[in-house]
Order: C-alpha cells, then sequence, then structure tokens
C-alpha cells in the first residue's frame, strides 16, 4: 500500500515542520487551524468541505473540514476544544501546507483579537516551498548486500532511542504519513521499506519471517541504533515480535498494529488476491479489504499500489514472502507459544471491524500487552484512525521514558 | 521522493536497462550511435535529437548506425527479430515511414499470422512525432493511425516520462511488433520515473484527471492540453475527466465506456488530421455502444484536414490547444453547467 488515501487526521495546531516563514505567535486560548502536511510530496490542499459552522463549538478531535490533495482525501481534526472563530479558507480555495484554514479560540477571546491574528499571521506568512525549506528525503543503507530505503525524520532529536516503522505485506514507507511527522515532534523516527517492497532491493531470499527481522537488525547496525521502538503493522509488527524475541536487547519497546503472527488465521482473499491482481479494478477490490470504509480506497491509491507491482522483481518477492508465510489463507509462523520470553513493554493496536486478521488474534498477548481496540477501524488503523493511533502510541512511549504526556 | 527526469532521459534508460537485462536487445538507426568509426565517435550524438546518447559506449557492438535506407534497415529489423534478437530500430520521423510500409504491413505485421503462430516478430520501431517544432509539413505528421489500422501491431503512444519508459519496457519484452510513437515536444517535459524497471501493460487507459461533467480522451502531447483546459474549466465549475488512452492497438475499450458511462459527455482530442483518425475510431466506438449514455453529441478536436504547415503562426493554429479544447467542452454540456457570464 502506498500514500493514496482517504484518512483523518489533525490539523498542525503549531507544531513543526510545517512553516517555514516568520510565525506569528497565537494570542493565549487562541488556536489556529493550518493546512496539515500528509506525506512527502503535499504542498497544498484544497478545502473540499466544511463540516462546522462557525459559532460552534467542538471537542478536541472533531472533524472540523474536508481536504483533497493529489494523493490524499482527509477530514481534519481539531488539536484542540474551543469554538470555530473564523473560516479563513472558504470551501473550494487551495491553501500551502500550514497556511491558515480557520481559526479556533476561547469565546472569551474578543473576535478584534481573533482578527488581528488572522491578519498578522497572513501578512507574514510564507509558504514551505517559497521559503526553501528541504524535504526530508528518503535514504538508503546497504544492508547484508541488499539496498534498504528509509526515511529518517527529526534526526536532531536529543538522543535516546528512535522509533522504527514497519509497513505490512505489499506497503512501503508511505504508508505511515499520518503517523511519522507527528512521533517525529519528540524523537527521531526511520521508516523503513522492508526488503521486497517500496523501493528496497527486491531479493526477499526465503522471504520468512526470521529473515525480514535479520534484515530489520541489520538496519538498526546500519543507522547506529543499539535499540529503538519498534511500530509494526500486519507482517512488520510480526516482524518487530519476532526481532523482540530473539533479540530483546535491541527493542525498547514494541508497538502492534494489526500485527500477524499471533494466530494461524488470515484471510487469503486479501494476501492471494493482492500478490494476484493485475489491473486496477482486481486491486481495488482487494484494497477495500484493508479498510472498515471501502470508499477510502481511491483511484490514487490503488494506481500507487499497480506502480509497486509492476517494478521488475515484485511479483516474484510477493509471491515467495506469501508462500513462505501465508499459504493457503494460514500463518506458517504463530509465535503465539513464545510469547512468555516476551520482555519488552508492548502496546497492541487493532480495528475493531479488522477483515484480514482477526482482532480476537491479540488475546494471545493478554496480561503481556495493554491492548486497544478501535471500534471503528479496519485492517489499517493508523490510517483510517490515525488521531488515535498517533495518541495511543504517543502517549505510550512517554510513559516509557518518563516524560510528561 | 520520487526522482525526476525527461520524457527523453525515460526513453534513454529504458533501452539502457534492458539492453543490460536481455543480451539479445540491440538498437540500430539513422545515427543512433552518431558517428560510429569516425573520429567523432567519443561523442557520439545518440540519435539526432540525443536519445540514445551513452548506449554505444555502455553497450559495445549492439548500437549500431545504419545508413539512410530506411526499407532496409526495418527490414533486417524484421528479420532479426524473426531469428532471435529483440531489435530496436529507430526510424528519425515517423513521415519517413512510408518508404518501408511493405516490410512493416506485409512482413513484420503478418509472420506470426501466416505461419499460424511458429514465427514472432518482438521487434520495435522507435519514431518521433507531431508537430510543434517548426520542421514543417514531411517532420510533422502524427500517423499513429495508420499502423492501429493495421492488424497485427501494436501501437503505444505515451505522455508522460513514467509512461514513457513502462510502455517501452513492455514493447522490447513483447513477442509482437510494436510501433512506439515519442512526441518531439514531450521530449524536455520533466516527471516521476522510478529508477528500477517496471512495465506497464499494453491495452489499459490511465485516468488522467478524474471528474464527473464531461470526458475527455486524449492521447500523447493531447494529454497535457486537456489537463490546461480542465483546469481553465475547473474554474468555472466544470469538472473534466480525462482518459489517456496510452495505447491505441490494444485499444482499453472498457475504460472508455466507463468514463462516458459516468459523464454521458465525450470530447475526443486527437493532433492528428480528423478523417479516419483515432478520434473519429473512438467517437464511432462510443456512438456504437454508449449511445444511450451520451446526453450530447460527442465532440471531435482534431488539427485540420491539412499537411502541418511550416509558417509559425498558422502551426500554432494547426494544433489543437487548450482554447479549443475548452470550448468544444463547454459545447457538448450546452452551456449548461460552468458557461461563462
Amino acid at each position: 500500500m502506498s500514500e493514496g488515501v482517504r484518512g483523518a487526521q489533525a490539523a498542525a495546531g503549531g507544531g513543526p515542520p510545517v512553516d517555514g516563514g516568520a510565525e506569528v505567535e497565537a494570542p493565549a486560548g487562541v488556536t489556529r487551524l493550518s493546512m496539515p502536511k500528509w506525506g512527502l510530496s503535499m504542498t497544498e490542499g484544497k478545502v473540499t468541505d466544511w463540516l462546522v459552522a462557525e459559532g460552534e463549538e467542538v471537542d478536541e478531535g472533531a472533524e472540523l473540514f474536508e481536504v483533497e490533495t493529489e494523493k490524499i482525501d482527509g477530514a481534519v481534526e481539531s488539536p484542540a476544544a474551543g469554538v470555530l472563530r473564523r473560516r479563513v479558507a472558504e470551501v473550494g480555495a487551495v491553501v500551502p501546507v500550514g497556511g491558515l484554514v480557520g481559526v479556533l479560540a476561547d469565546p472569551s477571546v474578543p473576535d478584534a483579537d481573533v482578527d488581528a491574528f488572522v491578519a498578522a499571521f497572513q501578512a507574514s506568512f510564507v509558504p514551505e516551498e517559497a521559503a526553501g525549506e528541504a524535504e526530508a528525503p528518503t535514504r538508503t543503507v546497504e544492508v547484508g548486500g541488499r539496498r534498504l530505503r528509509h526515511l529518517e525524520l527529526a534526526p536532531d532529536q536529543p538522543a535516546g532511542d528512535p522509533v522504527v516503522l514497519l509497513h505490512g505485506f505489499g506497503g512501503d514507507l508511505n504508508n505511515w504519513l499520518f503517523t511519522s511527522g507527528k512521533l517525529a515532534e519528540r524523537r527521531r523516527v526511520h521508516a523503513l521499506d522492508l526488503p521486497g517492497h517500496g523501493e528496497s532491493a527486491k531479493d526477499v531470499g526465503a522471504g520468512d519471517l526470521d529473515g525480514f527481522a535479520e534484515a530489520v537488525g541489520g538496519f538498526l547496525d546500519a543507522v547506529g541504533a543499539g535499540r529503538a521502538h519498534l511500530v509494526g503493522h500486519s507482517m512488520g509488527g510480526a516482524v518487530a515480535l519476532a526481532l523482540a524475541l530473539a533479540h530483546p536487547e535491541r527493542v525498547a519497546s514494541l508497538t502492534l498494529i494489526a500485527p500477524a503472527g499471533l494466530g494461524e488465521e488470515i484471510n487469503a482473499d486479501y494476501i492471494d488476491g493482492f500478490v494476484a491482481a493485475e489491473r486496477r479494478r482486481e486491486l481495488k477490490g482487494v484494497l477495500e479489504l484493508l479498510f472498515a470504509d471501502p470508499g477510502l480506497v481511491n483511484r490514487k491509491l490503488v494506481d500507487d499500489v499497480l506502480r509497486y507491482k509492476r517494478l521488475d522483481g515484485v511479483q516474484e518477492a510477493l509471491a515467495t514472502v506469501a508462500g513462505a508465510m501465508y499459504p493457503s489463507g494460514r500463518q506458517t509462523t504463530v509465535l503465539a507459544g513464545e510469547l512468555a520470553r516476551l520482555s519488552v513493554p508492548t502496546l497492541v493496536i487493532w480495528g475493531g471491524q479488522d477483515r484480514v486478521l482477526p482482532a480476537a488474534h491479540a488475546d494471545a498477548l493478554a496480561g503481556r500487552a495493554r491492548v486497544e481496540v478501535l471500534a471503528g477501524a479496519g485492517h489499517s488503523p493508523h490510517m483510517e484512525a490515525a488521531n488515535d493511533v498517533n495518541r495511543l502510541v504517543g502517549g505510550f512511549l512517554d510513559e516509557l521514558e518518563g516524560e510528561p504526556g | 521522493m520520487a526522482r525526476v527526469i525527461t520524457f527523453q532521459k525515460a526513453v534513454n534508460e529504458a533501452l539502457d536497462q534492458e539492453m543490460a537485462r536481455d543480451p539479445s536487445v540491440v538498437v540500430f538507426g539513422e545515427d543512433v550511435a552518431g558517428g560510429q568509426g569516425a573520429g567523432g565517435e567519443l561523442d557520439a550524438w545518440g540519435g539526432v535529437l540525443g536519445v540514445t546518447k551513452g548506449l554505444y559506449h555502455k553497450h559495445p557492438g549492439r548500437v549500431l548506425d545504419t545508413p539512410i535506407s530506411e526499407s532496409a534497415f526495418i527490414g533486417a529489423a524484421v528479420g532479426a527479430a524473426c531469428s532471435g534478437l529483440r531489435p530496436v530500430a529507430e526510424l528519425m520521423f515517423v513521415d519517413f515511414m512510408g518508404v518501408c510500409f511493405d516490410q512493416i504491413f506485409n512482413q513484420g505485421a503478418k509472420l506470426r499470422y501466416m505461419f499460424g503462430g511458429k514465427a514472432r516478430v518482438p521487434m520495435v520501431i522507435r519514431t518521433m512525432w507531431g508537430a510543434g517544432i517548426r520542421a514543417a509539413s514531411q517532420h510533422s505528421q502524427s500517423l499513429y493511425s495508420i499502423f492501429t489500422h493495421v492488424p497485427g501491431l501494436k501501437v503505444a503512444v505515451p505522455s508522460t516520462p513514467y509512461d514513457a519508459k513502462g510502455l517501452l519496457i513492455s514493447a522490447i519484452r513483447d513477442d509482437d511488433p510494436v510501433i512506439f510513437f515519442e512526441n518531439k515536444v514531450l521530449y524536455t517535459v520533466e516527471g516521476e520515473v522510478p529508477e528500477e524497471s517496471y512495465t506497464i501493460p499494453f491495452g489499459e487507459a490511465n485516468v488522467a484527471r478524474e471528474g464527473d461533467d464531461v470526458s475527455i480522451v486524449a492521447i500523447g502531447r493531447m494529454v497535457g492540453m486537456a489537463q490546461q483546459a480542465a483546469e481553465e474549466l475547473a474554474a468555472d465549475g466544470v469538472e473534466c475527466e480525462i482518459l489517456d488512452l496510452r495505447t491505441t492497438s490494444p485499444l482499453d475499450e472498457d475504460s472508455l465506456y466507463e468514463t462516458v458511462e459516468k459523464t454521458g459527455r465525450l470530447v475526443v482530442v486527437d493532433e492528428d488530421n480528423p478523417r479516419c483518425g483515432m478520434a473519429a475510431d473512438v467517437a464511432a466506438l462510443v456512438a456504437q455502444n454508449c449511445f444511450d449514455d451520451l446526453q450530447a453529441p460527442v465532440r471531435m478536436v482534431t488539427a485540420p484536414h491539412t499537411p502541418p504547415p511550416f509558417t509559425g503562426s498558422l502551426e500554432d493554429l494547426y494544433v489543437p490547444s487548450a482554447a479549443k479544447i475548452a470550448d468544444a467542452v463547454r459545447r457538448t454540456t450546452g452551456g449548461k453547467v460552468g458557461a461563462r457570464a
């Protein structure tokens, strides 16, 4: 899966790194609603709908407005509670990333102060592109003779174990577009393309869990991380778990999002369908299994996955991995019996409407991990319920490091 | 971020990667090496516009300059393809193709059929097409329809650097003869192209823009022109869907009917002359298969039925423009949507 999808994400309420120009501070009680940055290539977004009227009171997390970009459509959630005081961008307006879309404020803030803030912000705002801010580039490292691509965010964060994001079967580092920026506000983050995926080398060896876990261990060596917080989705969750069992000293914590590896059952329609699909129509039906709301699968998402599947070597890699790990709707590697050895702090997040891996697999970790089930989400809660997932993961990591949450 | 390269570089990279992957791939044509065997060899041009630059030294003995004798080297390509190589012949301008029609129409296109599948002709002919560089009537035509007309040939007309690389790799790996059309104005256009090799299947159109009001079917350089028109129309509230056919043979009829069913209105844009061309073919297919979905007559935006003029001002008028496309779209809506005050 690549980055074209509709999701929900908080408006950048003041966080980095969306603003390039001189920034006007919002006065006390005022929250600015900015155009979020979803994914590396996004420079602007179009406001396609307002979901809240001016003067309406909203809770933190409430959906405020809809945004359409080249790759993604999504609802933007409120970063705070308050009253929507101004819709700065009307429906149809195209706003650069970081640009002002609206203003939220406490009812006690006078209108004049809100308007003064809007005027001052607009006068000084410089869009990212015009400010010449370089995009975070992806890099490659050699691991065991294979090229692995990764995206490093916030390399200047104070020392501490970095977060490493591991996508699922057929995915790539762009699957974390709603996650990586948020986590990078407080820590260094690497999003990795596993072997056979994204722009990493397409040689997957035997295509089994040990091979992937070894590659991730080699990646940690290559980026000089003795230890890392591993966040893995689906197959990436199983890879993280396998590494934590084999080398607990390398793993500071585990966040497993709808992980494989905890039970035998897996939806063969997804795995086999993903491998077999050659045309857009077939693939669309398969990708719809990833979400509770199949309407989230737009043409861009399907096209991006097709582009990946058409790279030389990808079909062979996917078939090898599917054959080694998920033949005939069964997982060959179930780690449930080894969980007694699991010694690292673990958070499990599952979508209640997962159609690829049943949420009941989380029972295998009962008593050993914190388990959170997001009722409305499907197999990809980090995309479908990004705000909830970011809060859970951020809170979990903050607690571990004893930082104020 | 994906890497950005020009259309021209994308073609070069496809050739380079396929030559590296498969030793049976050879490249020949007029000046594709550029000064082979001459004093200027080290600084070889790589074709009249430099598309094959660098290949001669990277793949020794497999990039060959030919005499200026199209019927000879296209015939050689057919023969080489029948006997085990995968030749990629470059016939500089499609306008010169006439002298080797027998090799293409009666030999290349027919051998697999006439030998009951026992012969195959995995040949690619790359050629430049289109007006816009002040090169006059004999270097500016858009003759893909002539080849689309002949069963046994496949025809690709890419519109972007991404499509150029993927379609050319598919063409080289295909066991049938493919005529590969490169628009000379598009050579300098840039776009995101993966460094790795990849294929795009023939017969799969690309929805270059989604919209609900009017479908615009286009090909090659006209896809970008349609996009400009769609931007202008969107400002007026008319949402166009743009279908880039990518290959005219095979043709993705399913996607064509799907978009017309969705919008009920069709404008076909073609840089070629109007008679018996791609635009007329698409219009006829839609009339035959989706008549009940149409809410307005199909409109064709094409060059006029004249040779491409040399005079700059006339050439600019000759090629369909964004303004002409937008005008045709407005006419299909009858001014009901987004007509300007």
